[in-house]
């Protein structure tokens, strides 16, 4: 009997995990890494390892591989957290996996991105489990309903990774990949503090996180774990603004499916207004101060 | 302290590259090639801990056709001792991938496998955390610096939460994000004259079939571009129409 695995780091990558869940349309259970149970997805079991942190992907790959049992599906959404110990998952189990599901064409064939987004594979996987990271925008949202048993598990771990020591986000903002606005600035923030200031200040009052293009890295205005594009991130978000981006061929690999893409540049012929679906010929400057006024704050 | 770098022949990650018409691969006319860049930030933090540390040895390989010779050659004239080519126009999937390369690591011993998070042109992310679990090795993946020392390496690495570090025992294995490194660049006659360094040819180790077959390839639905605000106040009232904001 087919049945799918859903392996979620905290609830509410449970609640995002549970489209594509739902989606396939196979039995499932959960195994929620931390956090409280969330218990209405519609899964026949909630395993809860309640741990107060997640242990490095050695230890987490190890403890997992003795609950994988006869699923035919393993599924997480795609995080570095995930693209971590999925893979290594993949590894112990010596079976197929596929990365960044975008569509179920069916129980063994999916569509996910290739370069960086710039073309679309459908791909047949033989041999079980399968293993995938799913990208959850691309699925409906889950019904909650009903309320699955919650199996509290005692995971055995073993590894030999030792964590020294883990900092938070600058700014507590969002994860970029993950974020559901993006605010992302160019060359024309000038220096470190004016992007800071400007696409900070709007990507904080949207509840949404900063991104940059490769020129504003390239020029040190924007740090490097900022860049949107073919070699940084790809991201996804319900909106993404671009302040001051012309939109190079590998910026836009980068933004593409993103749900709305707003273009505020000077140059009304530049490039990024192509695919924007709303664009405003201003200067950021000005643009900018005036959109966190009339924004609604998150 | 023998370093291995795998590396991975991609299609120039800054060109823009098309599906053929009939879905059954890549447009690659007129496409140069080059070191996955992930890859080549591998190759670049090698040769920086060889150069603080002259008891570093590096082994490039690569697993490809014979064109692969040309990324081997590159990475020798970066800074790598030593080249292997797994020669090979078999199609592999991750999963064969890693099983080749871990016969390779049985086979050469290193203390460190260094590689790219994921290759350009795939996408996979899958490669280096497979071939730790196969070698029952530590990994950290992402790494954003490196720094090695007496049977240990600690990595500093992106999360999603932010950033950690880890120590692993060597041997270990580790994957290299955007961050760790910008490589150097090599104008053409220092890759003619990595000639004279060794790179040898092997036959494939392992049999195994893709598990994993791409069935067809194609060009996302464009984006149809939408219009022009003339105002802020515009912006925002479009927005809350698309019920993008409240």
């Amino acid at each position: 009997m087919s049945h799918l695995l859903l392996i979620a780091f905290d609830g509410a990558d449970a609640i995002q995990g549970a489209r594509f869940a739902q989606a396939l349309d196979l039995p499932f259970d959960i195994i929620q890494l931390t956090g409280e149970a969330v218990t209405d997805l519609g899964a026949r079991r909630v395993l809860t390892f309640g741990l107060p942190s997640l242990p490095p992907a050695d230890f987490l790959a190890h403890a997992l591989k003795d609950l994988v049992n006869e699923s035919t599906h393993i599924a997480a959404v795609s995080a570095m957290r995930s693209k971590d110990v999925l893979p290594r998952l993949a590894g112990l189990l010596d079976a197929p996996m596929v990365t960044d599901v975008l569509k179920i064409v069916s129980k063994d064939t999916f569509v996910r991105p290739m370069l960086a987004g710039s073309v679309l594979a459908t791909v047949q996987v033989s041999g079980s489990p399968i293993l995938m990271t799913v990208r959850p925008a691309g699925f409906p949202e889950a019904v909650r309903s009903g309320s699955s048993e919650v199996v509290h598990t005692k995971p055995q771990f073993a590894g030999t990774t030792r964590r020294v020591s883990a900092s938070a986000k600058q700014g507590g903002r969002p994860d970029l990949s993950q974020a559901g606005v993006v605010v992302s600035g160019g060359r024309p923030l000038k220096d470190a503090d004016t992007f800071e200031r400007l696409i900070g200040g709007l990507a904080d009052h949207l509840g949404g996180a900063a991104g940059a293009t490769r020129a504003a890295v390239d020029s040190g205005i924007a740090s490097n774990e900022l860049q949107v594009g073919q070699t940084g991130k790809v991201v996804a978000p319900n909106l993404y603004l671009a302040c001051g981006i012309s939109g190079s061929t590998q910026h836009m690999a980068g933004i593409k499916d993103s749900k709305v893409i707003v273009a505020i540049n000077t140059d009304g012929d530049a490039p990024i207004f192509e695919i924007a679906d709303l664009g405003l010929v201003m200067d950021l400057y000005e643009a900018i101060p005036q959109l966190m006024e009339k924004m609604p704050k998150a | 302290m023998k370093v291995l770098v795998p590396i991975k022949r991609v299609p120039d990650p800054y060109a823009k590259v098309k599906p053929l018409a009939d879905g059954s691969g890549l447009d690659l006319s007129g496409i140069k090639f080059d070191i996955n860049p992930f890859d080549e930030i591998a190759v670049e933090e090698a040769v920086r801990m060889k150069e603080r540390d002259a008891s570093v040895s590096i082994v490039a390989v690569s697993i490809g056709g014979a064109e692969t010779e040309e990324q081997l050659r590159k990475a020798l004239a970066m800074g790598a001792d030593e080249a292997i080519l797994i020669e090979t126009t078999d199609a592999l999937d991750p999963r064969a991938i890693a099983a080749e390369l871990a016969a390779l690591v049985n086979d050469l011993q290193p203390d460190v496998v260094l590689m790219g998070k994921q290759a350009t042109d795939e996408d996979n992310n899958q490669v280096g955390q497979r071939l730790a679990a196969k070698l029952g090795w530590p990994q950290a993946t992402f790494a954003s610096k490196v720094s090695p020392a007496e049977g240990n390496v600690t990595v500093e690495r992106e999360t999603d939460d932010g950033g950690e570090t880890l120590l692993l025992k060597t041997p270990c294995l580790i994957t290299t994000d955007l961050r760790l490194n910008e490589p150097r660049y090599i104008a053409l006659p220092g890759i003619i004259k990595a000639r004279s360094k060794p790179l040898s040819k092997r036959e494939r180790a392992t049999s195994l079939e893709p598990q994993v077959k791409t069935l067809n390839l194609e060009a996302p639905p464009a984006r149809a571009g939408g219009r022009k605000v003339g105002s802020v106040d515009e912006l925002v009232d479009a927005l809350k129409e698309m019920g993008v904001i409240a």
